[in-house]
């Protein structure tokens, strides 16, 4: 839903991961032709399922956007604020480090020198943070600014009410998002 | 005309959008490179004659200057074209790549198969604590624990996760876990039936 990657979460991804892992065990215990062993094996595949595609998409993005991100992550101070879990960045870094030495090996050793410069930071893709989201409010924010696209000053201050559900663009709301009082639908 | 070459390759990457990988056009790169040692080479010869003092060659050294960098836009956009539909093939055929898109990729791209797998393996590893996930199952909903599917080629003998072992032979009907044969399923070797 989100035009870039929000931040980790391992916590819940090891959680549900044991959880399948229990429900496993639990399973090979059982007789194979109780019903219950049926209906367990279908919750458990579709746990793994939503896992397997939130993981998916997060690893979409972080290749769409591998270069951008870690610019990010390596200016943020604290270490619980990233984006990127440990074993993400490291991905993040093999993929670009691969991507580069590819490009350098096929064509830029053979190009004259001065062109022979790639400049990653220039080049990298970075998300659209002005793309719009539909998104839901938790918990009732008054006098949210939104700007005027086409610069006439029509500024406008929204008052974000509890249950209600808009249509705004992502960096309007990117703080609310952070800190949860807006969700995303 | 300049830049002609390289707008060849793009085209080509455009064409082929919804078939198969085409072969890495070897004999295009080459022919660009040559291009743009070419216009450097002139490039050179304007500039010194310019910092000797001759203004008249400047907007001939920017024009070459403009198509040296277009050239090597297109190459790039080529290549990571190339290495986006290689990364999709990871994802549909797993680590092995059948041999008749191996011989369309060359040597390098083989190897950056190779790491991509490799790194995507690790990461896949590291999830969950050491157990692992493998990211590449479970690509579509799960509807049914067991599915019927048909035989499209000879696969001979396949153990599914319970233990049974079943022989796969062409044009025969089998319900199977869907788990189990979701990867063959994927390579085509066998066909769902609805």
């Amino acid at each position: 839903m989100s035009p870039t990657l929000e931040r980790h979460q391992t916590d819940l991804v090891d959680c549900m991961l044991d959880q399948i892992n229990q429900m496993t065990e639990n399973l090979k215990r059982c007789k194979k032709q109780d019903f219950r062993a049926a209906v367990h094996k279908m919750e458990i595949d579709r746990i793994r399922y939503v896992l397997s595609s939130y993981l998916r998409v997060r690893l979409e993005k972080i290749e769409r956007y591998a270069h951008h991100l870690l610019e990010k992550d390596a200016s943020v101070k604290d270490q619980s604020e990233t984006v990127l879990s440990p074993e993400e960045a490291s991905y993040a870094k093999e993929y670009v480090s691969s991507m580069e030495s590819h490009f350098q090996k096929v064509v830029l050793q053979q190009m004259p020198e001065i062109i022979r410069g790639f400049d990653a930071v220039k080049e990298c893709v970075r998300p659209n943070l002005e793309s719009y989201i539909f998104l839901k409010v938790k918990e009732a924010t008054p006098g949210v600014l939104l700007e005027d696209d086409t610069g006439d000053g029509r500024d406008e201050e929204v008052d974000l009410e509890e249950g209600s559900q808009y249509l705004m663009r992502y960096n309007t709301v990117k703080d609310l998002l952070q800190s949860g009082a807006v969700v995303f639908i | 005309m300049l830049g002609e070459k390289a707008l060849e390759l793009i085209k080509e990457m455009e064409r082929s959008k919804d078939g198969k990988l085409p072969a890495y056009n070897d004999n295009c790169v080459r022919l660009v490179l040559e291009e743009m040692t070419a216009l450097f080479q002139q490039n050179q010869d304007d500039v010194n004659a310019t910092v000797a003092g001759e203004a008249q060659y400047y907007p001939g050294i920017r024009l070459r200057h403009a198509s040296l960098e277009r050239n090597k836009r297109c190459l790039l956009a080529y290549l990571y074209n190339r290495l986006e539909r290689i990364r999709d093939l990871r994802w549909d055929f797993g680590n092995i790549l059948p041999p008749e898109i191996r011989e369309n990729l060359c040597d390098p791209e083989i190897e950056w198969f190779a790491r991509y797998s490799k790194n995507l393996a690790t990461y896949s590893r590291s999830l969950g604590e050491g157990s692992g996930l493998d990211l590449t199952h479970d690509i579509k909903p799960p509807k049914n624990i067991y599915v019927e599917v048909r035989c499209l080629k000879d696969y001979g003998e396949f153990e599914v996760e319970e233990g049974d072992v079943v022989v796969l032979q062409k044009n025969t009907t089998h319900y199977l876990p869907m788990s189990s044969c979701q990867h063959l399923i994927r390579l085509g070797v066998l066909q769902q039936v609805d």
